[in-house]
């Protein structure tokens, strides 16, 4: 398993106190309501009643709790956003939910088809609890439920079989709203960027969005949609003037529109060396060999992560006229 | 032959699943020999008989990574080290990817017009797996460039690019030559074929049905009506197919790619070459 880079937790820290800062209650404030449950994993509370599972970076299926996980807790019910990558992370998650409120799930948002997301959702099924995806979520879960089936398959430990593999009930074409009690979510679908089916969920009573993998930080951003589609929706979204995100992978929150910047910087700079490699007639094989990641320095797994996005922004790009 | 590669290609998918399972725990500590299990005990000779083959780098070298994170687009390169002439020049190049369902990427064949017998092509690849480049000569002879490359789930696994937007785009062609273009010479020409490449593998987890697959099979390029490569292809080739070889244009001239799919759509290319630059024509 890949560490993360010492500092990282120090900023993490950092950016958890700027957002206490900001905010009425205290992030200490996370003393569990009911010792009814374990074993739960240790979660964050990063704006009122809203709290996060860190992840650390890792390649899928090579650790557990790799992305952050989340929970918005109303006076209804509960929304969870993202599940884990296996039961036990999910079931950990759903623990924690438990000894934090009495409050039951609603709804299980899945920000996208990455296992280290979604594959948590088994231990969520049950009545009452509604599924929430991307319209085109149960397409790529199609496609790709098989492979990650056997992909877990070569991990010792870490087998899955078919119910492991949790269908979306609802899906979301356009924006919608979901009350879950005293305050209002929205989520809202965005075009092909890091995946084709990406999500976002807004909790406007403290103007946090959970973003998902539309923006990483201290973990490489992986292309896996749209390398053009993924820059114009970032920068779309950061002039939504939000105060906090919970971003995909990285600290519990970031500052919005700061926390757009490592991964736009990535981005565009990618784009920019692939587009002059095609323009003077390189292919596929030279691009990945020679294309290097822009401030590579700063990235964890860029050698497990780099030379996959040089391909696909490759095979994208090279149909740009 | 009773198993051509067709039906060979049948039965592999069939088999698929059972195989994985069958190498899996070998993977990755296998000898050579263990490696090349399938190819001595079925390939070779569903392929080529008793035909003798001789494994050597001298005639074509393969070149591939190692290890793919993406195992969707794997860049293969395969570089002759013999000019194309009129007396001896390679007639076909076999690409074989061992685990692959449907082992047999393709077919290529290449005329004493091509130059040189050069070729890069994008596939995917399944499992952990011998892969092989097999070159005819025309008076006959086999030779053998053989990686092996760490790799997995490229079949089943969607290119990761946006469904929608590689269908919208279906047929598109571009035709293009790198470089400058010097006649009497070996030229750098590179087609690109928008098309998903479905290969049938990729399975439907609510209905358990396969996507039926559609792939192109045949592509054709000539110039002034004489063919410089054509290529049988099969699902191993990766979607969005892109090709680059070479061909000797002795004067300005019209290069033309013809492509044909499993469902018989077929798409076509013109790119007018002359000796100040190149032209693509209008599609039809």
């Amino acid at each position: 398993m890949l560490r993360k880079p010492q500092n990282s937790g120090v900023k993490k820290l950092l950016l958890l106190q700027l957002s206490c800062a900001f905010l009425a209650q205290s992030c200490a404030a996370t003393t569990p309501k009911h010792e009814s449950c374990s074993p739960a994993t240790e979660v964050l509370q990063v704006a009122p009643n809203i709290y996060v599972r860190p992840g650390h970076a890792a390649v899928v299926f090579e650790a557990d709790e790799i992305a952050n996980l989340g929970f918005i807790v109303g006076d209804r019910c509960v929304a969870v956003i993202d599940t884990g990558g296996s039961v036990a992370e999910g079931r950990a998650l759903d623990c924690a939910i438990r000894n934090m409120t009495d409050r039951p799930v609603c709804y299980v948002i899945n920000t996208h088809v990455h296992p280290d997301h979604l594959l948590g959702n088994a231990a969520f099924v049950r009545p009452g609890v509604e599924f929430i995806g991307h319209a085109k979520l149960p397409r790529a879960l199609a496609l790709r439920g098989d492979i990650y089936l056997e992909r877990a398959s070569a991990h010792e430990g870490r087998e899955l079989d078919v119910s492991n593999i949790v269908f979306p009930e609802r899906t979301v074409a356009e924006t919608v709203e979901l009350d879950i009690g005293g305050r209002i979510l929205t989520v809202q679908p965005h075009d092909s960027a890091h995946t084709d089916h990406d999500l976002s969920i807004l909790d406007s009573t403290t103007n946090t969005a959970f973003v998902g993998d539309l923006v990483f930080l201290e973990h490489l951003p992986v292309i896996d949609g749209s390398i053009n589609g993924w820059i114009d929706e970032l920068e779309q979204l950061s002039a939504v003037p939000l105060d906090y995100v919970v971003p995909g992978h990285g600290p519990a929150s970031a500052r919005w529109p700061a926390a757009t910047t490592p991964t736009l910087e990535y981005l565009t700079g990618l784009r920019e060396k692939v587009r002059a490699w095609i323009a003077k007639g390189g292919d596929l094989a030279s691009a990945q060999a020679n294309i290097d990641a822009p401030h590579a320095a700063q990235w964890p797994l860029v050698e497990r992560y780099h030379e996959r996005n040089v391909g696909a922004a490759f095979a994208e790009l090279e149909w740009e006229d | 032959m009773v198993n051509g590669p067709q039906t060979k290609a049948f039965l592999c998918l069939l088999a698929w699943p059972t195989l994985v399972l069958m190498l899996a725990p070998v993977a990755g500590e296998a000898t050579t020999a263990e490696e090349d299990m399938l190819w001595t005990g079925g390939l070779r000779h569903a392929y080529f008989g008793d035909r003798p083959i001789t494994q050597s780098d001298d005639l074509i070298v393969l070149d591939l990574p190692k290890r793919a994170e993406n195992a969707a687009i794997v860049p293969v390169s395969i570089s002759a080290q013999i000019p194309q002439t009129d007396e001896r020049y390679i007639k076909t190049i076999y690409l074989i990817i061992d685990k692959n369902p449907g082992a047999l990427a393709g077919k290529f064949h290449f005329t004493p017009k091509s130059g040189r017998a050069d070729l890069a092509f994008r596939v995917r690849v399944d499992a952990y797996t011998p892969v092989r480049a097999i070159a005819e000569t025309n008076d006959g002879e086999l030779f053998m460039s053989r990686r092996f490359i760490k790799a997995s789930g490229g079949c089943s696994a969607p290119a990761g690019s946006d469904l929608d937007a590689a269908m919208a785009r279906l047929g598109k062609i571009k035709l293009k030559t790198q470089g400058e273009t010097k006649f009497a010479e070996p030229t750098l020409a590179q087609l690109m074929i928008s098309h998903p490449n479905l290969n049938g593998l990729q399975m439907d987890q609510v209905t358990r049905l396969y996507a039926p697959a559609h792939f192109v099979r045949h592509v054709k390029v000539s110039f002034d009506g004489e063919e410089i490569f054509s290529a049988e292809t099969g699902f191993g080739i990766s979607e969005n197919p892109s090709f680059r070889f070479f061909f000797v244009p002795e004067g300005a001239g019209e290069l033309t790619a013809e492509v044909i799919d499993t469902k018989d759509l077929q798409f076509s290319q013109s790119l007018r070459v002359t000796a100040t630059g190149q032209q693509q024509l209008a599609q039809e």
